[in-house]
């Protein structure tokens, strides 16, 4: 029985396997080399599930940038393909694909994940074969400098890189938005106890204070509650110009809704987990008005971005590139400019798998989301938010800043 | 003061719903000795319902107009459900050992939450049932609340309060002044004797089902306008509040079941307000809540109303 479905699971990726060369190397092709070998760059994203969206937009361009490269034959004698694995936004399940992926001789290095948490899962996996992981979109501090990241940073994985910033930088850069921008001395904060949610509040909260302004009511809910009530009468006793919520839309969209139901007139803040059309769809009218921050600038407004949308658009792809698909494109042509160093005299793709971490590291280049290089943990040197407000049912930039220079 | 009555109202708002809920089980209990645990989702098939006819009918439209025919879609597909679930889920498992049906009832709340989520957006143009789906806000029922002194009254926790009393009185009316009802009543104190009275207890029974789906079909609307949205697994929580209230008030009994509602959405908010420290706040309300029908149940087993009427346990 276990070793059926051994059998079925191996047949069904060797069809995928098979169909993916197909898509992967018509591009490769016509560039004319008939002896070129192969290497492979895993991609573990959520293709289905409450998240797929996003991960698609991933897909998508990382795909791109690797036509793309194939077309320019970036690394000569050698084809680059796409294994796109889908981790449901699951920890397990992405472990699962790390695995299967790292059992691959020919895979070099990993896009993904999504989610900090199943990146948590992924990380020693890859770790041990000694791929390189990039995320195009992990946000919480830990994954790069380790549970103490703000007294005692120490790199954890060697090979784990991020084209995003994290939410050590993005709490502090809605305090110093919402303190010197805003105007707003005394807010409230909410959080749904999620790592994400009180990461983000906690960081917020500590640049808050310090630059002077007053957290009048510090309240918590459970990720799974749906009725506000209690918390928004007391946030209403608190005397509170506005209010910063650390959650994700599903949270942050109803908690924004019924405050606003129950006669209570404040801006709520919050982070990239809330900058979606879902938020917009659950807090409804009533989100007129409230923030979010968001990692980078608006691609819409990047020269270096100008490039990438116009080949995103005239690909037709089916979905579109959603927040991070920007950032997944950086992450492929980071390993691909690592990949010009690392395969150039490479007899195999084993052999080439730390000299690509070590290329990495010292990547720099202009990519979509703006100037992209690593600091020596791995995270993205660009320090750019943008704060975003819904503005007649839509989110519009209202501000973008360089963090490192306040 | 004003922030006591506040959360007292908050409290009384959340306690209705809790109370429309657990008088479904309440009454299914009292009849047939059975805690459905599906009843949660009989509640969340009653707010998709009402999405479901405002989506194919009155897409965009908020006027209060609309509200009826949401009513009359989540009363439908609740009932509906719970004559299916009756009919097929334990009816045949009548005569079978009391745990039989609850295990059943576990597997018919996970086989509803999932057929929802899976097979919602399966109808053309309607959302995914996924994530959370925003409900449509009626305007006259949603809109700005009023003030009462330093206390505001938003308008779904009227709704809720009116949705509460009309349901109450209504079967008040039905279970003590109707032929059907005490009906009912006999066979909630002694099914075989009424059989040989005459009485249709397999239509008694189904009667049963259908009320406590019909008030969980409305709380199921007053939901989504209290909480502006709805979503597959509300019923869960809901339901489990719901059981602990019919407890709380003596299960069986259904001005206890009311009363139990109440007593716990009091006191889950006022928890939120005034538990200082580290054991305060929102997210311990779950955990006071239980404390509370702990210490209810140890100091009183039979539940805050002693008197039982429609039970035979």
């Amino acid at each position: 029985m276990h070793q059926r479905s051994v059998v079925r699971v191996g047949a069904s990726l060797l069809v995928a396997s098979l169909a993916l060369t197909a898509c992967g190397s018509r591009g490769g092709e016509t560039g004319g080399g008939t002896d070129k070998k192969t290497a492979t760059i895993g991609m573990i994203v959520p293709l289905s599930g409450d998240l797929a969206a996003l991960g698609l937009g991933m897909r998508n361009s990382a795909e791109l940038a690797i036509k793309q490269a194939n077309e320019a034959n970036a690394i000569p004698g050698w084809t680059l393909k796409l294994d796109a694995k889908d981790d449901e936004a699951k920890g397990d399940v992405g472990a699962n694909a790390a695995t299967l992926l790292s059992g691959n001789k020919d895979v070099v290095a990993v896009i993904g994940t999504l989610n900090s948490g199943v990146s948590e899962k992924v990380q020693p996996i890859l770790s041990s074969a000694k791929i390189a992981q990039i995320s195009p979109a992990n946000t919480n501090p830990s994954l790069t400098k380790g549970a103490k990241w703000a007294s005692d940073p120490k790199r954890t994985y060697p090979g784990y890189f991020r084209t995003c910033t994290t939410d050590a930088i993005q709490g502090p850069f809605a305090a110093r938005y919402l303190f010197t921008t805003a105007g707003i001395k005394k807010i409230a904060t909410v959080h749904d106890k999620k790592t994400y949610g009180q990461g983000l509040v906690e960081s917020f909260s500590e640049e808050y204070k310090k630059l002077g302004g007053q957290i009048a009511l510090a309240e918590t809910v459970n990720p799974d509650d749906s009725d506000f009530s209690a918390v928004i009468s007391k946030i209403k006793a608190a005397g509170v110009q506005a209010v910063y919520a650390g959650g994700e839309s599903p949270v942050t969209g109803p908690l924004s809704n019924q405050m606003k139901t129950a006669g209570l007139k404040l801006p709520l803040m919050g982070g990239d987990g809330m900058f979606n059309a879902k938020y917009l769809e659950l807090a409804a009218k009533n989100a007129e008005g409230d923030l979010s921050t968001s990692v980078g600038a608006p691609p819409e407004t990047l020269p270096s971005a100008k490039k990438y949308l116009d080949d995103y658009a005239a690909a037709k792809l089916p979905d579109p590139y959603e927040a991070y698909g920007p950032y997944a494109y950086d992450a492929a042509n980071a390993i691909i400019e690592g990949l010009k160093i690392s395969l150039k005299d490479a007899k195999d793709v084993e052999s080439a798998r730390q000299p690509t971490i070590d290329a990495i590291g010292g990547v720099k280049f202009d990519g979509a989301t703006g100037a992209v290089s690593f600091d020596q943990y791995g995270d993205s040197t660009a320090k750019v938010l943008t704060t975003y407000q819904v503005k007649a049912g839509k989110w519009v930039a209202v501000e973008t800043k360089d963090f490192a220079k306040p | 003061m004003d922030q006591f009555l506040q959360q007292s109202i908050n409290g009384l708002s959340l306690g209705a719903l809790y109370a429309l809920i657990a008088v479904g089980y309440t009454v299914v209990y009292g009849i047939v000795q059975l805690i459905n645990f599906a009843h949660g989702e009989v509640f969340m098939i009653g707010g998709f319902g009402s999405l479901t006819v405002w989506l194919a009918l009155f897409e965009g439209n908020t006027a209060v107009w609309v509200l009826p025919f949401m009513l009359v879609g989540a009363v439908v597909a609740s009932v509906g459900i719970a004559i299916l679930m009756e009919r097929f889920a334990y009816r045949p498992l009548r005569n079978a050992p009391r745990l039989a049906p609850l295990i059943t009832a576990i597997g018919v709340s996970i086989f509803l939450q999932e057929f929802v989520r899976l097979f919602y957006d399966k109808i053309p143009g309607f959302p995914s049932a996924k994530a959370k789906i925003a409900y449509p806000p009626i305007e006259t029922v949603t809109g700005t609340p009023f003030q009462v002194g330093g206390v505001s009254i938003s308008r779904p926790t009227l709704f809720t309060f009116a949705a509460l009393a009309v349901c109450a009185v209504l079967l008040w009316y039905f279970v003590n002044r109707t032929k059907l009802g005490r009906a009912m009543q006999a066979t909630s104190q002694d099914p075989d004797t009424s059989r040989l009275m005459g009485i249709n207890v397999d239509r008694i029974i189904v009667i049963a089902f259908v009320i406590g789906a019909a008030l969980a079909a409305v709380a199921g609307v007053a939901h989504g306008l209290r909480n502006t949205n709805i979503e597959f697994k509300m019923g869960f929580t809901a339901g489990l509040k719901a059981f602990t209230a019919a407890v709380l008030g003596g299960i069986g009994n259904i001005q206890g079941a009311v009363v139990g509602g109440l007593v716990l959405g009091v006191a889950e908010t006022l928890v939120t307000e005034y538990v200082p420290g580290q054991f305060g706040g929102s997210s311990w309300k779950d955990v006071w809540a239980f404390v509370i029908l702990i210490v209810v149940l140890v100091f009183r087993p039979q539940g805050l109303m002693g008197a039982k009427v429609v039970d035979r346990a």
